[in-house]
């Protein structure tokens, strides 16, 4: 298996050339990182290319670095993830693309390449409020109607900023502050390497 | 003379033929559909954000509840995540029960769309009749785990506990007399896995029962033949997997291109439909039953033969036994880490693609090497197939709608997540 994704690796770092910032195998699985500029002419060479041929589209996902390892992060925070399957060569292939702006991050949409992934960014500006460029309707999909904020991003509280109840004097329904107290009853804790054999 | 607008009619959230909470905004011209809107999310809780605030075994639980009619196959893509980011070996025996319960909650699952699916477009017995052979296999999740529905049974490094002796047998009551009480019974008698061999034995038969009401009756070819057709191209494309891809004439299966536990040593085929409409679809998932029939019937044949562990002795991610505990110190210190702080999965990322009865489920697992985990990312194959049903619509009328819901066998709790 590990030399097939040698294979693979060098398959894409021929065709792709420098728009393939690093690329890696971990585990059995090859990722790549793309810069957010290229996404789009790397993403029609993946699909297209004999060698490739990624035709699916298995994943999009958001990803928020910012509190990883518990640690301030040099990087950008924000990344957008694609895994790629390809049922020609029977691979797969992860592909990283950070989002260069923290404040307001924006990577280029693969909606035109694959027709699966408009659901999948939808579901990652609602959750991580990253823009798609491109999209043709980007709308949120999961949260409410009328949600503020991005909730998947790791400075929204697990419990959210407000609460909804039926009051009965204005004889509707009503959102207020939430009222519960957040807890941790299993703390978050990182070992060091080797702790206890 | 006034324009003529397109109607704009609301399906759902409370639709019985919705299949839960979908909200589907339809444009129709007419009864024909211009456009479908599905507004998703009424269902969502966030279990992916919950994963990240919960210990990695207290996640587990949380699996059973995406895909509430297949459950096992979604622990499974949880726990082959974490095995594979911790590297942790399963028993073989341990790889075979995970195997036989993924095809039991295969057949649980179509069985389930098949009564679903025909009850929404007319065919009112066939429910009845599947939910008969559901129920035991719901006995057996019940037996195996404590639970009908929500098991928790595979666990990272194995399976919770070893099949049971017996199986678990009908009381008299006032409602069922204790003949025919002893008749449910009869096939109770002996161990867990006599129960599923009997079981595998007789569903044969009532897959030809199923057939029998629906493959060439004439109403089900008029709602099904030619409805909601997807060509290779645009199933690729839309990011479609399991049943509704193999509908369309691509045989891919993962139990067969990348096979995971023990499934490489299985003998099984993949049925493959040719034209890529709803027919075409519902003759892949019946053969899909025999199919999971068959695999049960290796995994039994195993079972008999070769005991052993059924979860990995590697203490830093599975319990030790409880006799282990009160004899040795060391392993009442894992006992303790264990369920107090929980498991640590190395740092890193790791994507787990399962052959759900729906179609891929995978879980993209990434690790910054803490007690739980960093990002969870459940890829749910529903909600790739409920975003094509836009597609899939167009120019349908709206009676084929609900068709093509029930043909995409759309599950809210895994959509919604």
């Amino acid at each position: 298996m590990a030399s097939r994704m040698e294979v693979l690796k060098s398959a894409v770092e021929r065709v792709l050339g420098d728009k393939v910032v690093s690329a890696k195998i971990a585990l059995g699985e090859l990722t790549i990182v793309c810069k957010s500029v290229n996404v789009t002419e790397a993403m029609t060479t993946l699909r297209d290319h004999p060698e490739l041929a990624f035709e699916q589209c298995i994943d999009v996902c958001g990803m928020d670095y910012s509190t990883y390892q518990d640690q301030p992060q040099d990087g950008p925070r924000f990344a957008v993830v694609y895994h790629l399957l390809s049922l020609t060569h029977n691979t797969r292939l992860r592909v990283r693309v950070f989002a260069e702006d923290d404040d307001f991050p924006v990577v280029p949409s693969v909606v035109e390449i694959w027709n699966t992934a408009n659901w999948f960014e939808r579901e990652a500006f609602d959750l991580f409020g990253i823009i798609f460029e491109g999209h043709p309707d980007l709308r949120r999909i999961l949260t409410d109607y009328g949600f503020v904020g991005h909730p998947f991003r790791k400075d929204f509280p697990l419990s959210g900023h407000v609460e909804m109840r039926y009051d009965a004097a204005q004889q509707r329904v009503i959102y207020q502050p939430v009222t519960i107290e957040p807890r941790e009853i299993t703390p978050r804790i990182i070992r060091e390497e080797n702790y206890g054999g | 003379m006034a324009d003529i607008r397109n109607y704009t009619l609301n399906f759902g959230p409370q639709h019985p033929a919705a299949h839960g909470v979908l909200r589907l905004v339809l444009e129709l011209d007419g009864e024909v559909v211009q456009r479908a809107d599905p507004h998703i999310g009424l269902l969502h809780r966030g279990t992916e954000k919950l994963a990240e605030s919960k210990t990695f075994i207290q996640s587990l639980p949380y699996m059973d509840r995406l895909d509430y009619v297949s459950m096992m196959c979604n622990e499974h893509a949880y726990c082959l995540a974490i095995e594979k980011l911790a590297g942790i070996e399963v028993p073989e025996r341990a790889q075979y029960i995970r195997v036989m319960f993924a095809e039991i909650t295969r057949i649980l699952n179509h069985l389930l769309w098949i009564g679903a699916h025909s009850i929404d477009i007319g065919a009112m017995t066939m429910f009845l009749y599947a939910f008969r052979e559901r129920e035991d296999l719901m006995d057996c999740y019940e037996a195996v785990s404590g639970a009908r529905l929500h098991a928790a049974y595979f666990r990272p490094g194995g399976v919770y506990r070893d099949l049971p002796d017996s199986m678990p047998q009908y009381k008299a009551s006032k409602i069922r007399n204790a003949k025919e009480i002893a008749r449910l019974n009869e096939t109770r008698k002996g161990s867990m896995l006599d129960f599923i061999e009997d079981f595998t034995n007789r569903f044969p038969a009532c897959v030809d029962d199923y057939e029998t009401l629906l493959t060439d009756n004439r109403i089900w070819k008029q709602r099904t033949v030619g409805i909601g057709v997807v060509t290779p191209e645009r199933a690729k494309n839309l990011g479609m997997t399991g049943p509704m891809l193999r509908g369309s004439g691509i045989a891919w299966d993962l139990r067969k291109m990348q096979p995971y536990d023990v499934y490489d040593r299985m003998e099984f085929d993949i049925p493959v439909g040719v034209t890529g409409d709803c027919y075409d679809r519902y003759l892949v998932r019946v053969e899909e039953m025999r199919q999971s029939n068959r695999i049960i019937q290796q995994c039994v044949k195993w079972l008999k033969a070769n005991p052993g562990p059924v979860i990995t002795d590697n203490h830093k991610f599975a319990p030790p036994s409880r006799e282990d505990m009160k004899s040795n110190m060391e392993e009442l210190i894992h006992h303790f880490k264990l369920f107090t702080e929980g498991m640590h999965v190395p740092e890193g990322e790791a994507y787990a693609a399962v052959e759900h009865p729906k179609g891929e489920f995978g879980i993209y697992l990434v690790s910054d090497g803490a007690n739980k985990p960093y990002r969870l990312k459940i890829r749910a194959p529903g909600y790739a197939h409920l975003a094509s049903l836009d597609e899939m619509s167009r120019g349908h009328m709206i009676a084929d709608v609900v068709a093509i819901i029930g043909t995409q066998d759309v599950v809210f709790g895994e959509i919604d997540r």
